[in-house]
């Protein structure tokens, strides 16, 4: 099981955690957006094999979205960030 | 077939001390020019070769692994064959694959043990039910064979299972798909690799793909791997979870996320359960094997991971609901657990066909069901290398519909785990 780091709440389980997912994927601009770009950005992933950037909710805890930076392969866990940070 | 697999075959090498068996394949040094590479020496990729040669006499092929054939996915399931899928299109596919099955071991020479003991999906919510009925009917249109069972009749077919009103999770009824059920896993690896083999197929293990060559047009020229250049002007990836990694070698992204996917064997008991049971609410799947361990899976983990491994607490889960349904369970010890990583799709469904690279396909996505397609998987990606465009069956599972939007949604129908 993963131990995640909160900035909130200290290191907790992953299971007081739900997974969101890539958290390198930008809503394109609807303005100027190609039809590619749309179906890149709600479909594709670079699903990498190595240091993936990602999305968690501490659901069961603070409830802040945080952006954990994680290995795939290894599943040691980096830089813990809110995410209202990291956008920014 | 030379050396062909017969009971008097058998009985004949018994009477010689068993000392005229040959190892059943070749071991090829890579040539530097093929016709067709396939990466990927998994069910899949092995049944596509063995389609080429046999079916397009296309049989200048390698198959190329990384590590021993059958090593990742194809012996890391749990084995479960079935085709009550709801979509016209994927029960037109998984249905061809189930024909498929049925005829498996005479085509490949080899038994596959497949045993078709009947599939069970419960149903343990109003909602669960609806979907069974509505699944049931899509199923009989498309001519897959599929029954709906009350509680009692659950109880009959599999009188393990606790269908009493306070249970934990009350059984309400369940779909019944009586020509699935299981076949062994490794059996079909080594029978494909065997029949691709004598066909004239080159199966390369302990060679991992470094790079996928393109020549000056951008058409796909062939791949460097650990044992050096292998050129072909047409090849495919067939290579499950690590599919993202190759399509990034070749320059082209995917949409698909890999995660681990765990199964679990019991201590090997006597027989007891003579079908496969399948929950999709509570994420528990069941059946016995025929050495008599009780073979289980699980749901994919939450995040995506390359480790072949997931977090005990998805086990815990799975095991506390598999108790549920079966009280007897609770004393059973659980003797060993892996994970497979699973190439998941965001529609459940695999993708069969052209890649953006001119000369390369792929087939990938399967998610946690493909096992179950081995045969239709490869025998579609072979029609579609041959002639240079998709079979029907698999022409709607394009790499193009998440451009266009013709998503195949297996999600809810056929559930998150199959």
């Amino acid at each position: 099981m993963l131990l995640i780091p909160c900035p909130h709440c200290g290191v907790r389980p992953e299971t007081e955690f739900v997974y969101g997912g890539d958290a390198t994927v930008r809503r394109p601009d609807p303005k100027t957006a190609s039809l590619d770009a749309w179906a890149a950005y709600i479909y594709e992933r670079d699903n990498p094999k190595g240091p993936h950037t990602e999305l968690w909710l501490h659901a069961s805890g603070c409830h802040s979205w945080l952006v954990v930076e994680r290995d795939t392969v290894t599943h040691a866990i980096g830089q813990v960030r809110q995410a209202r940070d990291a956008a920014s | 077939m030379q050396d062909r697999f017969s009971a008097g075959r058998i009985l004949r090498e018994a009477l010689g001390g068993n000392a005229g068996w040959r190892p059943w394949r070749r071991n090829p040094e890579p040539k530097p020019r093929y016709d067709v590479i396939i990466v990927g020496g998994g069910g899949h990729g092995l049944a596509t070769a063995y389609y080429l040669a046999k079916l397009h006499g296309i049989a200048n092929v390698a198959v190329i692994e990384k590590g021993w054939i059958g090593g990742g996915n194809a012996g890391r399931n749990t084995t479960i064959v079935r085709s009550n899928y709801l979509w016209d299109e994927s029960a037109a596919i998984y249905e061809h694959g189930l024909k498929l099955w049925e005829g498996l071991s005479a085509d490949l020479n080899i038994n596959v043990m497949f045993s078709q003991r009947g599939v069970l999906n419960l149903a343990h919510t109003l909602h669960d039910v609806r979907e069974g009925m509505r699944r049931v009917n899509a199923n009989q249109l498309n001519g897959v064979d599929a029954e709906w069972l009350d509680a009692p009749g659950v109880k009959a077919f599999c009188p393990l299972i606790d269908i009493s009103a306070d249970a934990r999770w009350p059984v309400l009824g369940a779909t019944l798909q009586r020509r699935g059920g299981t076949a062994r896993h490794d059996a079909v690896v080594w029978g494909y690799a065997r029949a691709a083999d004598r066909l004239g197929v080159d199966i390369i293990e302990n060679a991992e793909v470094t790079a996928i060559l393109r020549d000056g047009q951008g058409r796909f020229d062939g791949v460097e791997t650990t044992r050096g250049t292998i050129k072909a002007r047409t090849g495919a990836l067939v290579a499950a979870g690590h599919s993202s990694i190759l399509a990034a070698m070749a320059g082209f992204r995917l949409p698909i996320e890999s995660h681990p996917l765990q199964a679990l064997v019991s201590e090997p008991l006597k027989r007891l359960l003579d079908c496969v049971v399948m929950s999709n609410q509570v994420h528990v799947y069941v059946s016995q094997s025929d050495k008599g361990e009780l073979v289980m899976g699980a749901g994919i983990d939450a995040y995506t991971s390359y480790t072949q491994r997931g977090a005990l607490h998805v086990i815990e889960d799975q095991m506390a609901a598999a108790c549920a349904l079966f009280p007897m369970f609770s004393r059973v010890r659980v003797m060993r657990t892996w994970a497979g990583i699973v190439d998941v799709c965001p529609d459940a469904s695999p993708i069969i066909g052209a890649t953006p690279v001119p000369g390369l396909y792929i087939n990938c996505g399967w998610g946690t069901g493909g096992f179950k397609a081995t045969p239709s998987s490869g025998w579609t990606l072979a029609h579609t290398i041959a002639t240079g465009a998709p079979h029907p069956l698999n022409a709607p599972f394009a790499l193009k519909r998440f451009e266009t939007g013709a998503l195949i949604d297996e999600h809810g129908a056929a559930a998150v785990a199959h």
